[in-house]
């Protein structure tokens, strides 16, 4: 009888480079304050962030996403024509279709990598970094870049006291390719679709058509909820991912939550009980929350500053709207 | 065996300590978390968490948001120990 061959890869992947890319302007905390009745203290006590990063009007997601995307290309030293797949996570792109990912391939040079948007808000990049290591291992594709790229500051409105102060707009961006020794461990993932009304857009597009005064929708979380959920709920899967790395949190040289909030990174490096030499991810002090872009900006930036360093093994973990997780073990290129 | 009220009391005061620096006998019944414990809805849902895990009881989101005075969480976790 005959069969069919399988497709055959390396037994292990690994990340090779990450590239940033933060919008141009500084949003102090003052600058916002205002509508919201609120204070320069009030935010840092209440999130840790001082500024946000913000695009220009003339920056648009796509824009963002290449040049993080290119310089991880550079660092990395490929060819982006070896690249087989290019995996976009954004939940700030204006088109229900055709994808950001094609485009963004297309504009670094990796056309005709095959090209998909992934919809996981701030979990996008650990998302994306379990598909690549899949697909890496798999054969399917050589070399995968993982994109996250939010421009958050067009959802945003300005009298909202339960996200919108809290957003910023970037790109982070990974290249994940085959590796002699293990690089990316199991990912511990999952949704909670039962708490979709947690965190997310204030309606939905078909009912801006029906009633074009609701104006254009923003963002909302219910944030006493989500901190819950994130500082408690998430350290457990944080924990899972450990253990499934074959580690224990003494192990960890560098933690990369998802740039929420900094109570929720406090809270959880409590729950997970990391030892204080863990060097910590907390880029949103300055850059506020980017969403999908938060965590390889996190991890860029301790690389850059010299907090990190290549063969560090780095926890990361993204969650949020849908409610969706993923955590896993990488290890730093 | 079900908490008393009391002993919910003292318990949740030692959580409440831990959690802002406070003496645990300045945290009483008639106190209310945000006015005069100065306790923000994050810092209340750190409480409730550990709350929960030390009276083995659930306690809804929208039940912990509608906590004002620390005899409200008392009264609610007595409740739920049924």
């Amino acid at each position: 009888m005959t069969s069919l061959k399988p497709s055959e890869g390396p037994a292990y992947s690994r990340i090779y480079s990450f590239g940033a890319r933060r919008g141009e302007n500084v949003v102090t905390n003052d600058d916002i304050a205002g509508p919201i009745n609120s204070s320069d203290e009030w935010i840092r006590q209440r999130t840790g962030i001082i500024t946000r990063r913000r695009g220009t009007a003339e920056e648009s997601v796509i824009d963002l996403a290449v040049d993080a995307a290119a310089q991880a290309i550079e660092r990395a030293g490929i060819d982006p024509q070896e690249i087989g797949a290019v995996l976009m996570s954004t939940v700030t792109y204006f088109r229900q279709t055709p994808s950001a990912a094609a485009i963004v391939a297309d504009r670094v040079g990796a056309n005709p990598a095959a090209a998909w948007d992934i919809s996981a808000a701030c979990a996008g990049y650990t998302y994306g970094i379990a598909q690549a290591d899949a697909l890496v291992r798999a054969g399917t594709a050589k070399y995968v870049l993982v994109v996250g790229a939010e421009k958050m500051s067009d959802f945003i409105d300005p009298t909202d006291r339960s996200i919108s102060f809290l957003l910023g707009d970037g790109a982070g961006a990974a290249i994940v390719g085959p590796s002699e020794t293990p690089g990316i461990s199991k990912t511990i993932w999952g949704s909670d679709g039962s708490r979709a009304e947690a965190i997310g857009q204030t309606h939905s597009w078909d009912a801006l058509r029906e009633n074009p005064e609701l104006g254009w929708p923003t963002l909302r979380q219910d944030g006493p909820s989500v901190f819950k959920w994130a500082g408690f709920k998430m350290a457990n899967y944080a924990i899972e991912a450990i253990e499934a790395a074959g580690l224990t949190p003494d192990d960890i040289d560098v933690f990369a939550p998802h740039q929420a909030n900094m109570r929720i990174i406090d809270q959880m490096i409590k729950q997970i009980n990391l030892p204080e030499s863990v060097v910590v991810g907390r880029d949103i002090a300055d850059t506020g929350n980017t969403s999908a872009a938060s965590i390889p900006l996190a991890i860029d930036r301790l690389l850059e500053e010299g907090q990190a360093k290549s063969g560090d093994l780095c926890l990361q973990i993204g969650f949020g709207a849908g409610l969706v997780y993923a955590a896993q073990v990488v290890v730093l290129p | 065996m079900a908490y008393t009220e009391q002993e919910v009391l003292a318990g949740l005061a030692e959580i409440v300590a831990e959690e802002t620096g406070l003496p645990t006998d300045t945290i009483t019944a008639e106190k209310s978390f945000v006015d005069d414990l100065d306790i923000d809805s994050l810092s209340i849902m750190t409480i409730v968490t550990h709350a929960e895990d030390k009276f083995d009881v659930t306690i809804p989101d929208d039940a912990a948001k509608d906590f004002n005075l620390v005899g409200d969480a008392v009264n609610f976790i007595v409740g739920a120990q049924a």
